[in-house]
């Protein structure tokens, strides 16, 4: 008797279970993304902005930890900061005062170092234009599955964002960028954070699908930095970041915490400045999106019920005979950059039409007043 | 029509221009003054701020801990001091080893044109030793400079000692990134003079050297020490340098900033700061200080070691350790700290300090004045100028006068270039005279009066000066009794630009002597009471200037002299400012002996043009 009793209970349990595993699932696949990447920029250079090397060094902890491995990871540091010859200990960047928790670790990969942190190796990345002797460690080959996590730091202004002293990114360049992605299909959803001053008019130009965005100040606020480390005699952190890595210490791999949790971090309160979001061009609803989707790397795995028969050859198509009489198929290049489609600028006008009647108009205003003021006979002057 | 093209408007605006010259010029003399009085009111001045960003706050944790064993190395250098009669060098070569250092002698001799009677010295012969800390990691392109002198007495023996306290302790620390280069030097600003010179491989004052065995890359930025007490109550700031060059305003900011950060009181031209701006005894206590240090700079003496660096465009200062009698004392590893500290944020530094002003006036330790802020007060003592040759240039262009005797007539109508050519010749004759004369004919002067050599040159300055008063500037051949316009003209334009020069490289020199010429050059004419006139004159000539402005410096250091000490130390000043000039190439003296003194006597030719 009690054991059918004990028996339909574990059937209960096993079918609400099932049950649970189909919802989750259904919850499993909703974000579509197969892999992740990550792209860790650091604009500035000099001893003296030592903060943002270290924001750059945390976020790429966070995102190892978590599970993104360095093929997946393009970090971009324009200053060397552990070996600084100011550095008091060198090898190591911190990122908390009294030294506790060193950023820098010993397996660090940075993949564009000093000089070679520009505007155009930065948008050459994003957009997959890079020359054919690139390394793989130096590319974003992501694809339209992929979750990518864009995260900028150094100093801006309202609406750009500057490289190295020497250049500037600007927002209308940044939303072209992720457009191209876009149409290109590298991404299947972009979470872009940036810390710098200003930061929210970054984010302010963006018209591609799937975009979600974090700034670490509203236009007209500045970004303040958190905490000198009086040995080393800099400012260790920004306080945005400061903040959002000791929120992503507490995510693990399996971690159920979405996007509204992230839009928390860092209140006014301890920020100084406002921090903010945008989320009108980001397909879902942000509280289904899990910080894992975009810090963390969840392998997924798609499960088909049909039989892939494998002892059978895969028929061999067959070869085409090379011969005098084929045709070479002749390939052109697309136009990459549809530039008429997406300025809308008016076509140029191939054959000559008549001038404008405003012009005409104003010449023949003139013509007579001059002739009306100096009479006729000038006339043969100017013929 | 236009404004100036119209006759009858232009002639309007030239009688109201003639008509209202004298007074226009009184307001704008008055305005001048105003102007340059009202800079030192607080609420027209600036608080100072670091400009630098790579300086950024004073956020440097100072860890210097061996204050008392630099007084100890202090007195070990004085007890070898006395032994060695002067530079110890063996011993200080030896110290500086043991420290870790990379050490290097240069011998230096030089024999002064006079003997000088304040330092007591004529042939001078010296050792300057200095030891370089190499950065650890960095390449040795750049370098910091500390420096102590080594004087004579029982005077920097602290200061030595915490030098070599400090050298220690920078030694074990990895986080520089420039070279530091600790220097001890003899006979100071001569012995800084050979340094220098010999680092930079130059020899523009005739000195002879040894070369430098060791260098240490581009200097960025020196200190200079000068501590004769176990403890302090204060730190003095001296910024006044060479020909009245000032350091980057960013060191004056940075040494404020660690003072208030350390707790150190700190003072600027020996005097405090006040809080009680809007009362009278706290605004003429900023003038005070202002005036110090305009005094200061129109000198063009360097007024510490560290005067002789900004000629190589190094930003230097000097911090001078005064014990007065207040209770709150600070000791030496509080001063190693202060120092510590300067040297860590100045080691920060990417480029020479260029971002905040060159050109200031400082009423207090916190405050400053601005070239932009300043230069108006001159510029209405200029306009003085300029409204005068105006109104020369009009009576020139004017129709001329009917003659009153046939004779005359024919010389009015040109007065001639050889007329006015004359007197600028003679002068400047003169000048030429005031400038050579005293040193080279000494040891004529030496032979025929019992005077001493220095007192030789002083009085034969002042004798060639008098002499110019009365000398005949020109024959009666080209005079004409209207030339004198012309000439008026000339030297008021020549004293123009002459001043406009002077005011932009040292202003403090050029407002000064505008006080004084503008309003000679103003009234002068051969119309005005001679006596009287020429009494004003020579009360407002180069000479008089320097007088009043020694008595003036006197009372302003809360110092006053009588008349017999006030006279000595003239003559003293005169002395010290050829020695200057042949020693370390100071500009002041040729100057006002080449051109001002000239610019001076041409004014007086006019009035005794008749």
């Amino acid at each position: 008797m009690k054991l059918p009793v004990l028996f339909l209970i574990f059937a209960t349990h096993f079918l609400s279970g099932t049950a649970h595993i189909g919802k989750n699932v259904g919850n499993f696949f909703s974000s579509q993304h197969t892999n992740n990447w990550a792209v860790l920029v650091c604009t500035s250079r000099f001893w003296f902005n030592y903060r943002h090397v270290a924001n750059t060094l945390s976020v790429y902890r966070s995102v190892k930890r978590l599970g993104i491995p360095d093929s997946h990871i393009v970090l971009m540091l324009a200053d060397d900061m552990a070996c600084n010859h100011r550095n008091p200990k060198p090898a190591t960047v911190f990122s908390h005062k009294n030294m506790e928790l060193n950023v820098y670790g010993d397996d660090v990969e940075v993949d564009y170092r000093g000089y070679e942190v520009t505007v155009e190796n930065f948008l050459r990345v994003l957009t997959g234009r890079l020359p054919p002797s690139t390394p793989r460690s130096k590319r974003l080959l992501s694809d339209d599955r992929s979750n990518i996590l864009i995260y900028l730091t150094g100093h801006g202004g309202n609406g750009f964002l500057k490289f190295q002293d020497s250049e500037e990114i600007s927002n209308v360049e940044l939303a072209d960028a992720f457009e191209q992605m876009w149409q290109k299909r590298r991404y299947n959803e972009l979470l872009f954070i940036i810390d710098t001053c200003q930061g929210a008019s970054m984010y302010e130009r963006f018209y591609s699908p799937n975009l979600m965005a974090l700034a670490s100040s509203q236009v007209g606020e500045d970004s303040l930095s958190h905490q000198p480390d009086l040995a080393i005699g800099v400012h260790l952190m920004d306080r945005y970041t400061f903040y959002l890595l000791e929120f992503l210490e507490d995510i693990h791999p399996a971690s159920k915490t979405n996007m509204n949790d992230l839009f928390k971090v860092c209140p006014k309160s301890q920020c100084v400045s406002t921090p903010g979001h945008r989320t009108d061009l980001f397909l879902r609803d942000p509280g289904s999106v899990l910080i894992t989707d975009f810090f963390g790397s969840v392998r997924k795995v798609e499960i088909t019920t049909d039989a892939i028969n494998l002892t059978e050859p895969i028929e061999q198509k067959q070869d085409i005979a090379v011969s005098e009489e084929q045709e070479k198929v002749q390939y052109s290049y697309t136009d990459q950059l549809p530039v008429s489609e997406i300025i809308h600028q008016k076509p140029k006008q191939k054959d000559w039409h008549p001038p404008d009647g405003f012009i005409l108009g104003l010449w023949t205003l003139i013509l007579l007043v001059f002739f009306r003021a100096y009479g006729i006979k000038h006339l043969k002057h100017i013929f | 029509m236009g404004l100036l093209s119209d006759p009858n408007r232009r002639r309007a605006l030239i009688t109201l221009l003639t008509r209202l010259n004298a007074p226009i010029c009184v307001v704008c003399y008055m305005a001048g003054v105003a102007w340059f009085m009202g800079l030192a009111f607080e609420p027209f001045t600036l608080r100072t701020y670091m400009s630098e960003n790579a300086m950024g706050s004073t956020m440097v944790e100072e860890r210097f801990p061996a204050g008392e064993r630099a007084l100890a190395t202090g007195r070990e250098f004085a007890a070898h001091k006395r032994k060695a009669g002067g530079m110890p060098v063996d011993w200080l070569v030896k110290t500086l080893q043991a420290r870790g250092l990379e050490v290097f002698t240069q011998r230096f001799s030089r024999t002064l044109p006079f003997p000088d009677e304040n330092k007591e010295r004529y042939m001078v012969k010296g050792t300057n030793v200095y030891g370089i800390l190499r950065a650890p990691r960095a390449p040795r392109t750049e370098a910091l400079v500390l420096s102590a002198p080594c004087s004579p007495g029982e005077n920097n023996n602290q200061a030595v000692g915490l030098l070599l306290g400090l050298a220690q302790y920078f030694r074990n620390q990895i986080y520089w990134a420039k070279d530091i280069i600790f220097l001890v030097n003899e006979h100071d600003l001569i012995g800084m003079q050979a340094w220098l010179e010999g680092y930079h491989h130059t020899n523009t004052t005739g000195m002879d050297w040894s070369p430098l065995q060791g260098r240490g890359g581009s200097i960025q930025a020196a200190l200079s020490l000068e501590l004769s007490s176990d403890v302090v109550t204060s730190l003095d700031l001296v910024l006044e340098g060479l020909n009245g060059q000032l350091p980057n305003l960013d060191l004056a900011n940075l040494f404020y900033a660690f003072c208030q950060k350390i707790g150190v009181l700190c003072t600027i031209q020996g005097k405090l700061q006040r809080n009680d701006w809007d009362s009278v005894s706290g605004y003429s206590h900023a003038v005070q200080t202002m005036m110090l240090m305009v005094m200061k700079q129109a000198s063009g003496r360097p007024w510490g070691d560290h005067g002789l660096f900004l000629r190589y465009h190094i930003e230097a200062a000097s911090i001078k350790g005064i014990n007065s009698f207040r209770q709150y004392k600070t000791d030496t590893t509080t001063i190693g700290r202060l120092l510590e500290g300067m040297y860590r944020k100045l080691n920060n530094l990417l480029e020479r300090l260029h971002q905040s002003y060159f050109f200031y006036l400082m009423p207090s330790l916190s405050h400053f004045v601005s070239i932009g802020y300043y230069m108006p007060a001159f510029g209405l003592l200029a306009a003085i100028l300029f409204m005068r040759a105006l109104d020369l240039w009009v009576q020139l262009t004017a129709p001329p006068l009917p003659p009153e005797e046939g004779a005359a007539h024919v010389k009015q109508s040109s007065p001639g270039v050889l007329s006015v050519l004359t007197p600028l010749v003679i002068s400047h004759v003169t000048g030429a005279a005031l400038y050579a004369l005293p040193i080279h004919f000494q040891q004529v002067a030496v032979e025929h009066f019992p005077v001493s050599e220095t007192e030789a040159v002083v009085l034969t300055a002042i004798a060639v000066y008098t002499a110019g008063l009365a000398l005949p500037h020109n024959t009666h051949r080209y005079k004409t009794l209207h030339g004198w316009r012309v000439l008026k003209l000339v030297a008021v334009l020549y004293l123009a630009v002459l001043l406009g020069c002077t005011a932009l490289i040292n202003f403090s020199l050029g407002f000064i002597l505008a006080l004084t010429l503008v309003p000679i050059a103003a009234f002068v004419t051969p119309h005005v009471p001679k006596v009287l006139s020429a009494f004003v004159l020579v009360f407002l000539s180069p000479a008089c200037t320097l007088l009043f402005s020694v008595f003036f410096f006197q009372e302003l250091q809360e110092v006053p002299v009588s008349f017999q000490e006030g006279w000595m130390l003239f003559l003293s000043v005169i002395s010290q400012g050829i020695l200057d000039h042949s020693l370390y190439g100071s500009l002041v003296y040729p100057l006002i002996s080449l051109l001002v003194y000239p610019c001076w006597l041409l004014f007086w030719n006019i009035l005794f043009w008749n």
